[in-house]
C-alpha cells in the first residue's frame, strides 16, 4: 500500500504544508519572546515566557480592544448589508422575469471589470464632499452590495429554488417580499454562509481604503492600527508581533470553523466564472 | 417591436398615438414589476455613485491641478506629461512588472504541482492539506508583511541565519532592489499558492475520468495523456488564474508599504504603481496627478489582460 510513489507524494505535500504553516508558528514563537530574542543568532525556535508581557505592552500603546471592536463593527455591518441586498437582487434575477432583466445582468457582470484603484482619488473626494472622511460610513456604504455576491446568489438560486414552490407561495397569497424572506432565504442559506465568510474576511483584512479614510486613532481598524504600531515602535518588535498575533487569531478561528465548505465554494466560484 | 409592417407611412398624429400607447404599455409593465426593480436597484444606485461617477470624475480630475484644499485649476495634459516623463513612475512600472513576474510564475507552477499531488492523495488527507494550504490566504496582508519583515530582516533575520549556516554572507535584503522585490514576491507566493492550487484541484476533479480511460485503451502514455487531456481541459482555469494574478499583481500595495514605507525602501525597489499613486495623491496631496496615475495604471492592466488573453488563446491554436 505504502509504495515509493505515495511516499514521494506525501513527502512533497508535507514539505509544502510546513512552508505554508511555518510563518504562523514563527509568529507565535516571536510573540512569546523579547525583541532581542527575535534578532538573536541562532534564532530561538521554541516558545518563550514573555507573551503576556508583550500583550500588556500592546494594550498600553494602542487601544487594541477599540480597534478590534471597530473592525468587528465595520465587518459585521458590511456583511449583514451585503447578505441582504445581494440575496434580494440575486433571487430576483434568478426567479423573476421583467423587461430588461438580461441586459441589466450583463451590465452587472461588466461592472466587475471596473478596477477599484482607478477611482481611488475620486472616491476619496466624494467621501470628502459627503463629509464622510474619518467615519465608518465611508467604509461600509460603498461596500454594502456587490456584483460578485449577486452573481453567486443568482447561480445558487437558479439551481436550488423550485419555481413550483414560489408558485405555491403566490397562490397562498405571499407577496414578493414574503416569498423572498420566507421561501427563498432558508433555501439560500448555504450560499449565504459562504458569502458571509467571504465578505467578512475581505473587510476584516482591508487596508488601503481604511488607511486613506480613517484619520483619527479612535476610529482605526485593526489593520491600520497594526500598521501604525509597526511604523512607530520599531524598537519594541516583540510587542508589534504580539499585536499581530492578536489581530490574526480571530480570523483564523473563524476560518477553521467554515474552512471545509469555504474552500470548496471558492473553487466552485472560480470554475463557474 | 411586433407591429405589422405598414404599407404606407402613418399620418403623424396616428404614429404619435401608437407611440404614446406603446409607451404607456411599457410603463405599465414596468410598474407591474416595480418590486423586482426595487429589489435590484441598490446595486445600480450604489454603482452609479461609487463606481460610475468616480470614473468620469477621475477623468475630469486628471486634467486639473489640485491639492484638495485650494481652488482647482485646469492644466490640460500636464499631469499626463509629467507622469510619462517622471523616472519614478517608470521605476514603479518596472518594479511592479518585475514583482509580478517573480511571483506569478513560481506561484502558478507550485500551485499546479500541489494540485496534482492533492489530486493523487487519499480523500481523508486531502481535506486536511487543503485547509493548511489555504490558511495563508485568509491572513491579513499587514500581518504577513510584519512577519516576513523578520524573516528578511537586514541584520539577524531568519533568512540571513540560514545563509550563515551554509557559509554564505548575510544580505541586506530590504535595502537592495532585488532583495525587496524577492521578499515581496515570496510573500505573494506564500499567500496565493494554496488558493490557486485549490482552484486547479477543482479543475482536475472536473475532468471526466472516461477521457483518461479512453486514452489508455488507445495506448497513450501518461505523459501524452497529460499534454493532450489534462492541459487542454485546464486551459480556461489556467487563464482565469493568470488573469486574476495579473489584476492582483498590478495592484500590489500593502506588502511594500508595511515592509519598507511609502517610498518603497532605501533603494526604491518596493515602489509599486499603487504605492506611487498613494504617495502622490494622499501623502503629497497631488489629487489631479493621482487621478492621472490611476488612468495610467488602468491602461497598463487592460494591456496586460489582453496580452494574457492573446498568449493563452495563441497557445491553443498551436495544438
Amino acid at each position: 500500500m505504502f509504495t515509493r510513489k505515495s511516499f514521494v507524494l506525501y513527502l512533497g505535500l508535507t514539505i509544502g504544508l510546513l512552508l505554508s504553516i511555518f510563518p504562523f508558528y514563527w509568529l507565535v514563537v516571536m510573540a512569546t519572546r523579547t525583541t532581542s530574542d527575535i534578532y538573536s543568532y541562532p534564532p530561538k525556535l521554541w516558545f518563550g515566557p514573555h507573551l503576556f508581557d508583550n500583550i500588556s505592552r500592546v494594550m498600553a500603546s494602542i487601544d487594541f480592544f477599540g480597534a478590534f471592536l471597530n473592525t468587528l463593527f465595520v465587518a459585521s455591518a458590511c456583511t449583514i448589508l451585503v447578505l441582504f441586498f445581494d440575496s434580494l437582487a440575486g433571487f430576483t434575477f434568478a426567479k423573476f422575469d421583467f423587461p430588461g432583466r438580461k441586459w441589466l445582468f450583463i451590465v452587472l457582470l461588466a461592472t466587475m471589470m471596473a478596477p477599484a484603484q482607478l477611482s481611488l482619488v475620486p472616491s476619496f473626494v466624494i467621501m470628502a464632499t459627503f463629509g464622510w472622511v474619518g467615519t465608518f460610513k465611508a467604509l461600509i456604504i460603498p461596500g454594502m452590495v456587490n456584483a460578485f455576491g449577486i452573481f453567486w446568489i443568482r447561480q445558487y438560486a437558479q439551481e436550488s429554488i423550485p419555481s413550483e414552490l414560489l408558485d405555491a407561495g403566490k397562490i397562498d397569497g405571499c407577496g414578493f417580499f414574503r416569498l423572498y424572506w420566507n421561501v427563498a432565504l432558508p433555501i439560500l442559506r448555504p450560499a449565504l454562509s459562504f458569502l458571509a465568510a467571504f465578505t467578512f474576511i475581505g473587510v476584516w483584512n482591508d487596508y488601503l481604503w481604511p488607511l486613506i479614510i480613517l484619520n483619527d486613532e479612535s476610529k482605526f481598524t485593526l489593520q491600520v492600527a497594526l500598521a501604525s504600531l509597526n511604523g512607530i515602535y520599531t524598537t519594541d518588535y516583540a510587542m508589534v508581533i504580539a499585536g499581530t498575533l492578536l489581530a490574526v487569531i480571530p480570523l483564523i478561528v473563524l476560518f477553521l470553523f467554515v474552512s471545509k465548505q469555504f474552500i470548496s465554494d471558492i473553487a466552485a466560484g472560480a470554475i463557474k466564472s | 417591436m411586433n407591429r405589422p409592417v405598414e404599407p404606407s407611412p402613418m399620418p403623424p398624429h396616428q404614429a404619435e398615438a401608437t407611440n404614446s400607447r406603446n409607451n404607456r404599455r411599457l410603463m405599465s409593465t414596468i410598474w407591474k414589476h416595480r418590486k423586482e426593480y426595487l429589489a435590484i436597484s441598490p446595486f445600480y444606485i450604489l454603482f452609479a455613485i461609487f463606481g460610475l461617477f468616480p470614473i468620469g470624475f477621475s477623468m475630469f480630475l486628471s486634467f486639473q491641478k489640485w491639492d484638495g484644499i485650494s481652488e482647482m485649476s485646469f492644466n490640460g495634459l500636464k499631469n499626463y506629461q509629467f507622469m510619462l516623463t517622471d523616472p519614478e513612475f517608470w521605476r514603479a512600472v518596472s518594479n511592479t512588472l518585475l514583482i509580478w513576474i517573480y511571483s506569478t510564475i513560481p506561484m502558478l507552477f507550485f500551485a499546479l504541482i500541489i494540485a496534482f499531488l492533492l489530486h493523487a492523495s487519499f480523500m481523508r488527507f486531502r481535506t486536511f492539506f487543503r485547509i493548511g494550504y489555504f490558511l495563508p490566504n485568509v491572513t491579513s496582508l499587514v500581518a504577513v508583511a510584519i512577519v516576513f519583515g523578520t524573516v528578511f530582516s537586514n541584520n539577524y533575520g531568519l533568512l540571513n541565519y540560514v545563509l550563515s549556516l551554509v557559509g554564505l554572507e548575510s544580505v541586506e535584503w530590504l535595502n537592495k532592489t532585488w532583495g525587496i522585490q524577492l521578499a515581496i514576491s515570496v510573500m505573494i507566493i506564500w499567500r496565493w499558492v494554496g488558493y490557486n492550487a485549490i482552484i486547479y484541484l477543482a479543475g482536475l476533479q472536473s475532468i471526466p475520468s472516461v477521457l483518461y480511460e479512453a486514452a489508455k485503451i488507445d495506448g497513450a502514455s501518461g505523459l501524452q495523456a497529460f499534454f493532450r487531456i489534462t492541459i487542454p481541459c485546464l486551459r480556461p482555469i489556467i487563464l482565469f488564474t493568470v488573469i486574476t494574478s495579473t489584476i492582483g499583481g498590478m495592484q500590489i500595495f500593502t506588502e511594500p508599504q508595511v515592509l519598507v514605507g511609502n517610498d518603497g525602501g532605501v533603494s526604491g525597489g518596493g515602489l509599486t504603481i499603487v504605492l506611487y499613486l498613494y504617495r502622490e495623491a494622499f501623502v503629497n496631496n497631488y489629487f489631479g496627478y493621482g487621478a492621472a496615475v490611476g488612468w495610467g495604471m488602468f491602461i497598463l492592466i487592460a494591456l496586460f489582460s489582453i496580452l494574457n488573453w492573446r498568449m493563452v488563446q495563441g497557445n491553443s491554436s498551436n495544438h
